[in-house]
Order: C-alpha cells, then structure tokens, then sequence
C-alpha cells in the first residue's frame, strides 16, 4: 500500500517510523484530552498504569489484544489481495452466532473442549459466510467491497438485533441475549501463566482463544507467504493483469480471500463470547473489527507486525477504562479517536515522517563514516 | 387511503432527503476530482455537532450554520492533505475522519455540556424552522394540487430549499464553468491538466473544500433542522448511503438528487411500516425495515452498478511520470 | 533578435543516484527541425520536461530568444512559446475536441462566451496548418492520428514558437507518420522551431536539418542531418558499431503447431478488435506480426495465450482446441506447451514489488518442480532462479532483489529466462526488446533465434519493423484488426509500410 521513495533500512522501515506516528497519534490526543479539560499527563499515567501497573490489568491488556489479533490478521489477509474489509465488525458479530450455536447446544453434555472447536469451526464458518457475498459481489459484478462491507456492518447489526431479541432471548427474559452458557461452553483462563511469572491475574478474562489468535497468527504466514494460494493472493493484490497473465483465477481467489478474512474475523467472537460473557450479547463486538483496521496498518500487514499493534490496543483499551473511570469527561470514546488517529497517522499520513526519518539517518551515515575515515587516518 | 399516506410519504421523503443530497453532492465534487471521500459521515457528525453546540451556545442558527461549515472544512482539508499532498491511501483516510469524529464529538459534547455526549436541545431561535410558502394554507384545499403545493412544495426548512437549488447549481458549476470543467477533467487525466499549466494539487484542494461546505451544511440540516440538537452518532450511516446514491447516480448531479430521493423514499418507508402490516406479508420487523436501505443499496450496487465508471484517476494520487 | 531560437547551458539534472542530464549544451536555430536521438534511458525525456517546466534544472540556463527565461512551470513553458507534444498524448479522453483545447486557456470563469471565441480561433489555426479536425469530435472515438493534431492545436492555440514533439510516430502508421511530417515541414516554412525527439534513425535521417545524439546524459555529438548516416549516428548513440541485423539461417519449418481459424475478438467497448484472423505457425520458424500499434495485435497476443475471451473462432495448439470463446485459461495453455512474454513487462510480466526469484515462477506456480503438497519449496524456487540467473546473465545476480531494482533490459531477460526455459512448443512474443537497451536487444534475438533452431514455433509481435524483419521467416501484417498480408522475410519496408497503412500492397506475397 505504501510506495517508498526514501530509502530507510528495515529496522527503521518497520519499527522506527510506526512508531514516530503512533507517537504523533499519541501527542494529538492528548491535545483533544486537554481541549476536554483534563490533564494529557495524568491520562498517559492512567493509562500505562491500568494497562500494565498490574497483573489483573496485563490480562485484561491481553484478553482485548486478543480480539485485535483475530481482527487485524482478518483485515491484513485481505489487504494483501488488494481488498479493504471494513467489514470486520459485521463478520466478528455473526462470527458469535457460530459460537453460541453449539454452546447452546453442548454445553450441559459436554466439556468445554469438546463444545471449542464445534465454536471455532462454527465462528470461522459465520464469519466467512458474512464476508461470502462481498466478496462474490465484488469478484464477478465488480461491486467495491468496500461499500458492499460496510453496507453488511449495517446489516448485521439488524440481523443480530431480530435474532437476539425474537429468537435466542429465553422465554420471558428482558435482556436481549442467550442464556448464559454452562460449563461446557466456558472457556478457561490463562491466568495460571500470568501467576508463574508472579503476577496475580485476578478477574481478568485472558483465556485460551488468545492461544488460538497465535495460531492463527502462524497460518496466516503460512498461507500468505509460503503456499501456492498465497502467492497467487499476492501476485492479485499486486496486479490484476499480471494474475491473468498467470492463469490466476480472480473470482475466486477474491472470493476465498475475503472468506478466510470473515473466518479470522468471526473467530474474536470465541474471545468474548465463550471466554468472557458465556453468553452472546448485543453489540458485544464494540468497535473491535474497526481495530483491525489500525492495527493491520500499523503492523504492516503481517503477523509479526500485528501482534504488538494488538497489545498496543489493548494497553489502549484496559488503560481507557481506567482513565474513563477517573476522568468521567474522557469516555471509552477516546478510544475511537486515538484509534482514529493511528489510522490516520499510520495509514494514510504513513509517508509524512519519512522523509525527516530518512535525511535524519543519512546524516548519521555520513557523519559516522566520516568518523570512521577520520580514524583510519 | 392511499393518497393521504402517499402525500405523507412524498412530505418525509422531502423532509429527510436533504442531508442526503448535501452529502452526496459533496461527495461528487470530491471525486470527480480524482479525491475518494468515504468520510462524508465523520464530516457531516463533526458539522452536527458543532452546529448544535455553537447554536445552543450562541442562540442562534445561522452562527450554528457557519461553524458547521468550517469545522467540517477542517475536517476535509485534514482529507485533502493526507490525499494530496501525502498522497496516501484516500480511503484509509476517510475512515480515519470518520472515527476521529465520532468519538471527538462525544467527548468534546460531555466535557462541554455534561449531558452524556449530546449538546442541549436547541430552542426555536437556535434552530431553522419551516417556512410557509405564500397561500399554503388556501391554497391546500385545493383537490390534488393544493396538498402538494402546501404539504410539499411549502412548509419546509431554509435548508431544504438550498438542498435541491445545489443540485442544479452544481450542475452548472461541473458543465458551465472553468472550474468545473478544469475539475471533471484533473479526475480523468491529471497529466493533461497539469501540462496545460494548472495546478493539480490547488484544484483537488478546492473540490475537496466544496466537499466540506456541503457536508457542513448536510450535518446542519441534521441537529438544528431535522431534530433540534446534537446526538450521538446521529448521522447513522447517512453518509454511506449518500456515497452509495453517489455511485449509483454514476456521479451525475441530476441523478443524484433522484438517488437520494429514493433513499430518502425508503427510508420514509420503513418509518411508517414500522408496527403496521403489510397486505400479504404480514408484520414486517421492525428490523428488517432498517436494514432495507442497506439491502436495497447492496442490490443496486450487484444489479445495476456493477461496473459504473468511476472517475478514471479517481483513488490514484497524482505523481508525474519520469 | 538572434536566430537561435532557443539555446541549454550546462543543464544539469539528477534523480537521486541517477545523473539524467550532464552538463547539456545545445542551440537550435529558429526556423529549423531539430533532431534529438538516443537510446531508452538517455535522457532526452528529461531534458525535454525540463524544456517545458515539468522538472527544474539542478543548474544550467535556458534562452529564449537570445534572453534568459525561467521556466519554473508549465505556465512560464507555455509564456516563452514553448509547447510540448507529449508522446502519451495528455487529452482528456470523454472531453471533446475543443474542450481539451481550451483546457487552461479559457478565457473567462463562465465558459459559453469564451468557447464561440476558441471556436473561431480554432477554424483559422486548422486552415493556416492545414490541421483539420472536428471540434465537437470527443476524443476517445478518434483515431490516435486526429489524436495527435489535437495536441499539437493545443500547442498553436497557446502561441507556441517551439514545439516540442516527443516520439511522435510511435503510434502512427508509415502514411499518418508522413502526414505529420509533412505538417511540420508546413510549421517549419511558418517560421515555427521544431525539436524532434526520436530514437528511429530513418525518420531523424528523413526530416531533420540539425540532429544531436544523447548517450547517458550526455549530447555526445550535434551534427547536421546532411553530412551524417545512419550508421554513424547509431555508432554515436551505442558508442560502438552496432548490427543492425541479426545472424540467421534458413529455417526448416515443421509441422503446424498453431492454428488460428477466423478469431474475432471485441474490446469492452464492443469494437471490434480482432476481425477474423487466421494463419498458422509451425516448428521451427518465426511468424512476425507486423502493425503500428493499435490495430489488435494486443488483443490478438493476449487471446492466443488465454487471457482474453473471443467471440469467435478456433486455434488449435499442438493439435488440441483451445476452448478461446469459452473458458479459457493462461494456466492451462502453459501446461500444453505454450509460453508467454507479454508486452507490457511492468504490469503483467512482471510483479516489480515482488523478489527475483518470484517472478520467476510466475505464471508456472503450480508447477510440482516448485511445490512441496500446497507449499511453495522455496530452496527449490530460489535454486531455480539462480540458475536462469547465470544462463542469462542477469544483473545484479540476486535472486532475493526486489525486481523494481534491475533495469529495463535485465526485466525482460527475467521474463524471457522464465518463459524460455521452460521448452515450450509454441512461443508467443510481445514487443521483447520495448526500453531496453541496445547491447540486451543483441542477446535477446539471438536467444530468439535459439529457440526457432531449437524447433520452437514463434509469434512474434513488434511494432518495430526492423525487428520484424531481422527475425521473422514469415511477416503477416495486421491493419485495423485484420491480417492485410503476407509477405517473406525479404520483403521491402515501403511494401510493407503501406500494407500497416492499409493500403492493398502492389506486390504479390512473396
């Protein structure tokens, strides 16, 4: 997505210059913090300490990383065949109803690892299945995926609604949800490894879909990267002719693109669903397919990249809990805007830093092998 | 039965239009330059809510109005240079816009007026009202005429009235105009103008602050016309069915207003349906009907549009060749 | 007053590393036709956009008329009576004829009043210079010819002095080329200056009264038209004597291996594109298509190889159908023994953000050679590549190199060593030697020839006739989507020229 017309060296390329404008994203906000009356300062304090001060914080940090995981890979797959999936929040909601199917079906005859990879399937199966017609839309009638998406976000969330409410509510309850979920659609905790390094993770509910969002994290490389079907990804992503040119079958290379990107997608419902509600809720996706976006940007679309943007959200979202709680003037809505922000910076303003970045180190090579000819003499 | 509700209808569709032609008219100034403007809804939440919050404050809306504008040509320019002059990817750049709206515009609405992300409802000064057309009232007893010469034609905002005379004047702006004809022709071939000695990056600026203004208005329309205050994501989802009227209207003026016309139509529609049952069908849910406009827009967008011709350097930045 | 019209002092201008213009001194008399050659990369283009306020100079002066002008932008080009014709023509394609024309010269906000005024302009511009064309014609349904004259009406409208034309004749056919010649001449006895880039010898050799050889940044030499050759001034662009033909034997053609039955193909504005072509091509011999870009010979390469869909016909490949009305498939012709280098090398041969040794297995990914199950086999590949690395002397030799780092020349050998290697039996060659530079052009026909001694059966597509005819045992010329003749590989360039143009040829086939 990016052209590049300043040369960087590679750690500069992938770690330095996201960082320069997470940075900036950073300062921005706390401009609109202080604009809202509040001390930028003492938010940032919050938010390190609320995200990192403490174990139960780091698993919360954890447990919304993983959503992002799922979320960012599902946007980065996509952007490498040269679609924009914005509609992760829509695949990730019907992802939950592939979720709670089997839990609602299993869960008092089973154990949870039984019902979990009927839930993984099923998350993967609704998630793909949502992004199944954008993607076909935009393979054979050429409909822009990008408004086809979000067009699905909007028609997802009225789905859900009818579905909650007139469908999967228990007879005569008020909320709109399922019923919580038994023993067997509940996931356990990782919290045993935040207490072998000493940390005490309290309520947190870090549980084992993050292992899965690792795993996914390792295919997504694989396919991408290292299979026949992830070249012929790429080589679309890059050129449309060139993919003619190489027998490439576009049709349905978009269309299993964008189906493996609902499936990651729909798959951070088995977070929240079966590892922290036990039950599926309205709304539950809360923003996290937006994530995505950003953090597939900031992590460059590739795995090794998307994990740390993961936790970086993460640390964003438990921390902004902890300034929402403090500073009632700074709700959970600076979220969005820092995350705004980081697209904005890391996206579409990814260049502006570049050229500072570059004569910055060209200086510093010309000045050290300046040194270096000095002390040779 | 039918005319009374089909009058009502054709009165809502009039009501709510307006916001829609605005943005997509918007919309088409931008990308006929070349620009992609996927934030049309974070330009048109960021107008409402200033408009709100500065009528509120102020008592007045015409004060509302101006800062509606200008905060929404802000907003475009923030676009304009990431597109331009950054040459970044313009739709990560709209969608980057239209979070920072919606979530600045809650926060800026508590910190400022306390009443959990909204601005204060606005009182009859602080807001447009409808204005009568001279003998509406008369001459609505008139059979057939006369309800649409007064329900209509008459007793609609100032705001209205600007909507539908900017499609017209948009038309003769993009067809009758040196500007207009210098920005339809940097959205097919940014090369032939620069060579002929204008600036390409100027005239995209200036179609993109176009864009703001008409946004500003659109989001006006929404908090101090329409309703009488600034809510929460009220502008729920106006600015994608405005891009979508936009593409289906294949980036024509005239069409476009039919577009939103339509949109506006079936949005009207599923109001009233919503609780009454349809002949046939049955009770139709009431989410079903908010889902319609979606439905709707991604039917066309596979049936009729398919392959529209987009603007040919449109989404590309321009770089001169070596 | 002086009689050059305009003159470069130590122009001076780099990208980067790379040194575009060096130190350029040149002076082009009022009046005359001045011819600037020079090989792909030379640095002719960038002189010119610097010429017409594209690019700025990195030191250097320029004068107009015996005074110094800064040409900052387009404007100040435009102030100074310099208009460029741009080999990619900058017209907007659905405006009309006019419309293009008044582009950044209207003369008033409001545009009716101010287009009658162009009108008129317009209808005595087109007299003076013999330049007809319909104002109201849009310009996408013109042909490239009319095409042509819009810009260079663009250029006269604006009171353009100088005119700059840049490889004008590339999309032209021998009579349309002639034509345009013919109005420069007219422009010249106006009392215009012509700069005349180039890098085909005859034409600069045909009209030119002054011509300067660019090499590597460089004006190598200035001399007039009369007392040189080509011979010398393609010695000066290379910098050593170059062949102009290649070394061939007579061919030994064997069975048919391809076969073309009445293809037609329409583009997708329903224009037909390909109109009822058939011929055939057997072992061991090369079938150049010969035709001024434009007249379906694309369409017919990328139908012949299965990236394009026609609406009828047949073509048979190594004596099994090809499905071209239908389901056709690139992949599944590749297995079959059909290989492809296509023309344009930057969008479809190649993924220039791709590493070496990816590219080269494009087009050939499901190959089992390069799998391991659904795997790619990466040692596998990348052993791959560096073996057709060192068989075809690719530089630098890194497999692991982004492919946007090699040159032009290097590019194409990459996609040739790909498509070459693998023994096909039928190959189909678009334009091989497009920007590449003189020294590749040598390997690149000889390795053409290899691949005809080796019984290989050969397509070969070029817009350059000499190509044409130093590799072709057969030359088929295409016109307006169909084969208008056929002649041998002795057959003369004005035969040959006039079929390209159209006209029936006087001569039988050979």
């Amino acid at each position: 997505m990016s052209t590049p017309y300043g040369k960087l060296p590679p750690s500069a390329e992938y770690f330095l210059l996201p960082l320069v404008n997470v940075v900036v994203a950073f300062l921005i906000s706390g401009l609109v913090v202080l604009i809202a009356g509040e001390s930028p300062l003492r938010a940032f304090e919050l938010l390190i300490k609320g995200s990192l001060g403490y174990g139960e914080g780091i698993g919360y940090t954890l447990y919304y990383a993983t959503n992002f995981i799922f979320t960012g890979l599902a946007v980065a797959v996509a952007f490498h065949c040269g679609l924009f999936n914005i509609g992760g929040e829509g695949q990730a909601y019907l992802g939950g109803l592939g979720v709670a199917l089997p839990c609602l079906w299993l869960d008092r005859f089973v154990p949870w690892y039984v019902t979990f990879p009927l839930a993984v399937a099923g998350s993967a199966a609704f998630g793909a299945l949502w992004a199944l017609i954008p993607g076909y839309l935009q393979a054979r009638r050429g409909s822009h995926v990008v408004i086809t998406t979000i067009m699905f976000n909007f028609i997802a969330s009225s789905l859900m609604v009818y579905l909650l409410v007139h469908v999967l509510k228990p007879v005569g309850a008020m909320a709109p949800q399922t019923r919580s979920f038994e023993a067997g659609g509940q996931l356990p905790t990782l919290g045993f490894l935040l207490r072998l390094l000493g940390l005490d993770p309290g309520i947190a509910p870090f549980n084992v879909s993050f292992l899965v969002a690792l795993v996914a994290c390792f295919f997504v490389w694989l396919i991408v990267w290292r299979t026949k079907f992830g070249y012929e990804l790429r080589t679309l992503g890059q050129s449309a002719k060139a993919a003619r040119y190489a027998g490439i079958h576009e049709a349905r290379i978009i269309i299993l693109t964008m189906m493996i990107s609902g499936a990651l997608a729909g798959m951070m419902a088995l977070n929240n669903v079966m590892g922290e509600q036990f039950s599926l809720q309205l709304d539950f996706v809360n923003g996290a397919g937006f994530v995505g976006i950003a953090v597939a940007l900031m992590g460059r679309s590739h795995p090794v990249g998307i994990i740390p943007a993961a936790i970086l959200f993460g640390i964003l979202y438990q921390g902004g809990a902890e300034i929402a709680f403090d500073m009632p003037n700074i709700s959970r809505d600076m979220i969005v805007v820092i995350q705004g922000l980081v697209i904005l910076f890391a996206g579409a303003l990814e260049n502006m830093f570049r050229p500072a970045l570059a004569s910055a180190f060209a200086s510093f090579g010309a000045r050290a092998s300046r040194r270096a000819t000095a002390a040779g003499e | 039965m039918f005319w009374p509700t089909l009058l009502d209808l054709l009165e809502s569709t009039v009501r709510v239009s307006p916001p829609l032609i605005f943005a997509a008219l918007a919309g088409l100034y931008s990308e006929r330059s070349g620009i992609f403007d996927i934030g049309l809804e974070g330009k048109m939440l960021s107008a409402a809510f200033a408009g709100g919050a500065v009528a509120a404050v102020a008592h007045s809306a015409y004060l509302g109005l101006a800062a509606a504008i200008l905060v929404s040509v802000a907003l475009a320019l923030v676009h304009a240079y990431a597109s331009i002059t950054q040459r970044g990817n313009q739709i990560v750049s709209g969608v980057a816009i239209n979070f920072i709206a919606s979530g600045a515009t809650v926060i800026l609405g508590q910190a400022w007026f306390d009443q959990g992300g909204r601005t204060p409802q606005l009182d009859a000064a602080s807001r447009f009202s409808t204005i009568a057309f001279p003998f509406a009232a008369d001459v609505g007893k008139v059979p057939v005429i006369g309800p649409i010469y007064d329900h209509i034609i008459s007793g609609h905002f100032v705001l209205t009235y600007v909507a539908f005379l900017m499609v017209p004047f948009t038309w003769w702006v993009l067809y009758r105009t040196r500007f207009g004809l210098r920005l339809r022709a940097v959205g097919e071939n940014p090369g032939a103008v620069d060579t002929a000695g204008i600036s390409v990056a100027w005239l995209r600026y200036r179609a993109v602050m176009c864009d703001g203004v008409l946004c500003g208005f659109a989001g006006a329309y929404l908090s101090m016309a329409m309703t009488s205050g600034f809510v929460k994501d009220m502008t729920a989802g106006r600015g994608y069915i405005a891009l979508a009227a936009l593409i289906f209207a294949k980036w024509r003026p005239v069409q476009v207003m039919f577009a939103c016309l339509l949109f506006g139509f079936l949005d009207a529609l599923g109001i009233r349906m919503q609780g009454n049952a349809l002949p046939f069908i049955g009770q139709v849910p009431g989410q079903l009907i908010q889902a319609l406009p979606y439905i709707l827009t991604v039917v066309l967008l596979a049936g009729f549009i398919g392959k529209a011709i987009p603007p040919r350097a449109g989404g590309q930045p321009y770089v001169k060749e070596r | 007053m002086s009689d050059i019209a305009i003159e470069l002092k130590g122009i001076d201008k780099s990208f980067g590393p790379v040194h575009a213009n060096r130190n350029i001194n040149l002076a082009v008399r009022k009046g005359s036709i001045h011819g600037i050659i020079g090989e792909n990369g030379a640095g002719k283009s960038t002189l010119m956009s610097i010429l017409y306020g594209f690019y700025h100079a990195d030191a250097g002066t320029i004068l107009v008329d015996g005074e110094p002008v800064a040409i900052r932008d387009s404007n100040a080009a435009i102030a100074a009576g310099i208009g460029m014709v741009h080999q990619h023509f900058m017209l907007v394609e659905n405006f009309t004829v006019l419309e293009n024309i008044i582009l950044g010269a209207e003369d008033s906000q409001i545009l009716n009043a101010g287009i009658a005024r162009a009108r008129r302009t317009l209808k005595e511009l087109e007299k003076e210079y013999a330049l007809e064309v319909d104002p109201d014609a849009i310009i996408e349904e013109l042909p490239v010819g009319l095409q042509q004259r819009v810009e260079i009406l663009k250029a006269l409208y604006r009171g353009a002095d100088i005119l700059i034309l840049d490889e004008p004749t590339g999309v032209l056919t021998p009579s349309e080329a002639d034509h345009l010649f013919r109005i420069l001449d007219q422009l010249k006895r106006q009392g215009k200056t012509i700069i005349f880039i180039t890098h085909k010898l005859r034409e600069v050799m045909a009209i030119t009264d002054m011509v300067s050889v660019m090499r590597r940044g460089e004006i190598v030499a200035t001399r007039p038209t009369a007392q040189t050759s080509v011979e010398e001034l393609a010695e000066l662009m290379v910098g050593r004597r170059v062949l102009l033909r290649v070394e061939k034997g007579e061919g030994v053609p064997g069975e048919v291996k391809l076969s073309v039955r009445g293809l037609t193909v329409k583009d997708s504005r329903g224009v037909t594109m390909v109109d009822d072509v058939s011929f055939d091509v057997r072992a061991g011999e090369i079938v150049g298509i010969a035709g001024v870009a434009g007249n379906g010979q694309s369409e017919l390469l990328e139908t012949v190889s299965g990236i394009r869909r026609a609406i009828a016909g047949e073509v048979v490949l190594a004596g099994q159908p090809v499905a071209v009305t239908g389901d056709v498939d690139a992949g599944d012709l590749r297995r079959r023994g059909l290989a492809h280098v296509p023309e344009d090398r930057h969008h479809m041969g190649l993924i220039l953000a791709f590493e070496e040794n990816e590219n080269t297995i494009l087009g050939y990914q499901d190959d089992p050679r390069y799998l391991r199950g659904a795997l790619l086999d990466i040692d596998s590949i990348r052993k791959d590549a560096e073996a057709k690395i060192a068989h075809y002397d690719i530089r630098p030799p890194d497999c692991r190199l982004k492919t946007a780092n090699f040159s032009g020349g290097n590019q194409q050998k990459i996609v040739l060593a790909r498509e070459f290697e693998r023994d096909p039996d039928v190959l189909i060659i678009g334009q091989p030697t497009r920007g590449v530079d003189v020294g590749a052009i040598e390997f690149i026909h000889r390795r053409i020839i290899e691949m005809r001694e080796a019984g290989k059966a050969v397509l070969l597509v070029s817009v350059e006739l000499d190509e044409i005819r130093a590799l072709s045992d057969r030359i088929l010329v295409m016109f307006d989507g169909r084969i208008v003749g056929e002649r041998g590989a002795d057959a003369s360039e004005g035969d040959l020229g006039l079929l390209m143009a159209g006209v029936a040829g006087a001569e039988q086939a050979a």
